[in-house]
């Protein structure tokens, strides 16, 4: 493989599937945790380390995992690694993890994740999936940071908690709040929309995520292969 | 009595676990076009979250706690969560398939839902009791309910609405999400108000 797709899978998800901004995934996170530039930073980070890690070690077992309880063993993977992130908060960065609650421990039910270890660590030799989670990662950081730093500019007139503005303006508390949360991400979505012409083609899909429909199909295999059952509807997606 | 309908009543209108703590969103965008199906992804979601609660809360407090294990809270939950979800619908299968009919299609989806894994750990990070975190379960799923629904309302109208070329789409959706946002803010307090 030439280092020119090395490149390619790296920048793939910064920019041409950046997961929130294109794609539309992992919202949750994404709203909640963007209220200011700091805060935003330290949940991408996370969900970078977890991603990456979570990609090598899914790569690295994708021949010994069993197709049929491939997510189960998935989910089991990234709720480790989102555990280690979580001790390394509660031990490095106290305040952050404070400020972040609950949304660290929701890192598992992030759709980034798992559908990153559906789509392309399952697939994809170790190397090419620690590149796809960097890039992955650094896209959803990105993403994170400015809407991060938007809000907390417009919403607390600060700059990673530096005041800027100097009373030039009152700033618009409801920006830091959740209405502002959907409003800035609805003009983001905008503003890329209007970069890409529409071309890349986005509607929000009613499963949200990927892997959800493949856990139910996946729990459902074994469920009936357990109780003896031999009709197979799973696996139908 | 007053303090489970003041942990629901908050729960349900003032800190609504879409509009104002943004967990499931997904649901909540994807799933709102249509009334109906608003409205089942709803039941289903409010079914399994006090379900999960009824398993989790022992879970925590008799098992993690006293083995002091409780760091493996995400590991357990989340499988637990997914398990539950597909003994229920094996069940609703076999037994109600009336029912079956009506929220099958919706159960698996609910299993990565954020919110349902969220206010599980959100029972055990408040210290609530085993009653306190069921009301505030119940109340999470209608909370979620009448968020949907009055959405999927907005979404209607929405259909026949003018809207600029660059906003179709997931932007507008976004903002109408917005106004709706602003719209709860206007509660808080109200449950002080009642039972302060």
């Amino acid at each position: 493989m030439s280092s020119n797709s090395k490149l390619s899978i790296l920048t793939n998800g910064i920019i041409r599937e950046n997961p929130t901004l294109v794609l539309v995934i992992g919202t949750c996170p994404f709203l909640a945790t963007s209220t200011s530039a700091i805060n935003g930073l330290g949940m991408g980070l996370s969900t970078m380390v977890v991603l990456i890690c979570s990609n090598i070690v899914i790569s690295m077992l994708k021949n010994i995992i069993p197709d049929r309880v491939r997510i189960p063993c998935y989910i089991t993977i990234i709720a480790g690694f989102v555990t280690v992130v979580q001790f390394l908060l509660q031990a490095y960065a106290p305040a952050l993890n404070k400020s972040l609650g609950i949304y660290i421990p929701l890192i598992v039910v992030n759709c980034i994740i798992l559908g990153r270890a559906e789509m392309f660590a399952s697939k994809n030799s170790v190397g090419d999936s620690a590149l796809d989670g960097i890039g992955m990662g650094l896209g959803f950081t990105l993403a994170l940071f400015c809407m991060g730093v938007i809000r907390e500019f417009f919403g607390a007139g600060t700059f990673l908690g530096m005041t800027v503005t100097a009373n030039l303006y009152s700033p618009m508390t409801i920006l830091t709040m959740a209405p502002g949360g959907f409003f800035i991400f609805g003009i983001l979505t905008a503003i890329v929309n209007k970069i890409t012409k529409g071309r890349v083609n986005r509607e929000f899909s009613g499963e949200g995520c990927p892997g959800e429909i493949e856990i139910g199909s996946t729990m459902s295999a074994i469920a009936e292969a357990a109780s003896g059952s031999t009709v197979t509807e799973g696996g139908a997606k | 009595m007053a303090q489970y309908l003041s942990i629901m009543l908050t729960v349900m209108i003032v800190s609504n676990y879409v509009l104002a703590q943004f967990l499931g969103i997904c649901p909540f965008l994807g799933v709102s076009k249509k009334l109906d199906s608003a409205v089942g992804m709803s039941i289903a979601v409010t079914f399994v979250m006090v379900l999960a609660t009824l398993v989790t809360w022992p879970i925590q407090r008799l098992i993690l706690d006293p083995l002091k294990i409780s760091y493996l809270q995400t590991v357990v939950f989340i499988l637990v969560i997914a398990a539950l979800v597909q003994l229920v619908e094996l069940i609703l299968k076999k037994y109600m398939p009336a029912l079956y009919q009506q929220l099958g299609i919706y159960l698996p989806l609910i299993t990565t839902n954020c919110a349902v894994l969220g206010v599980t750990v959100n029972n055990i990070e408040n210290n609530y009791t085993f009653g306190e975190s069921l009301c505030n379960s119940f109340g999470a799923g209608v909370g979620f309910l009448i968020a949907m629904v009055i959405f999927a309302g907005v979404r209607g109208k929405m259909e026949n609405a003018d809207i600029p070329e660059g906003l179709k789409g997931i932007p507008i959706t976004l903002m109408a999400a917005a106004i709706l946002s602003v719209s709860f803010m206007g509660f808080s307090g109200v449950v002080e108000g009642i039972f302060g």
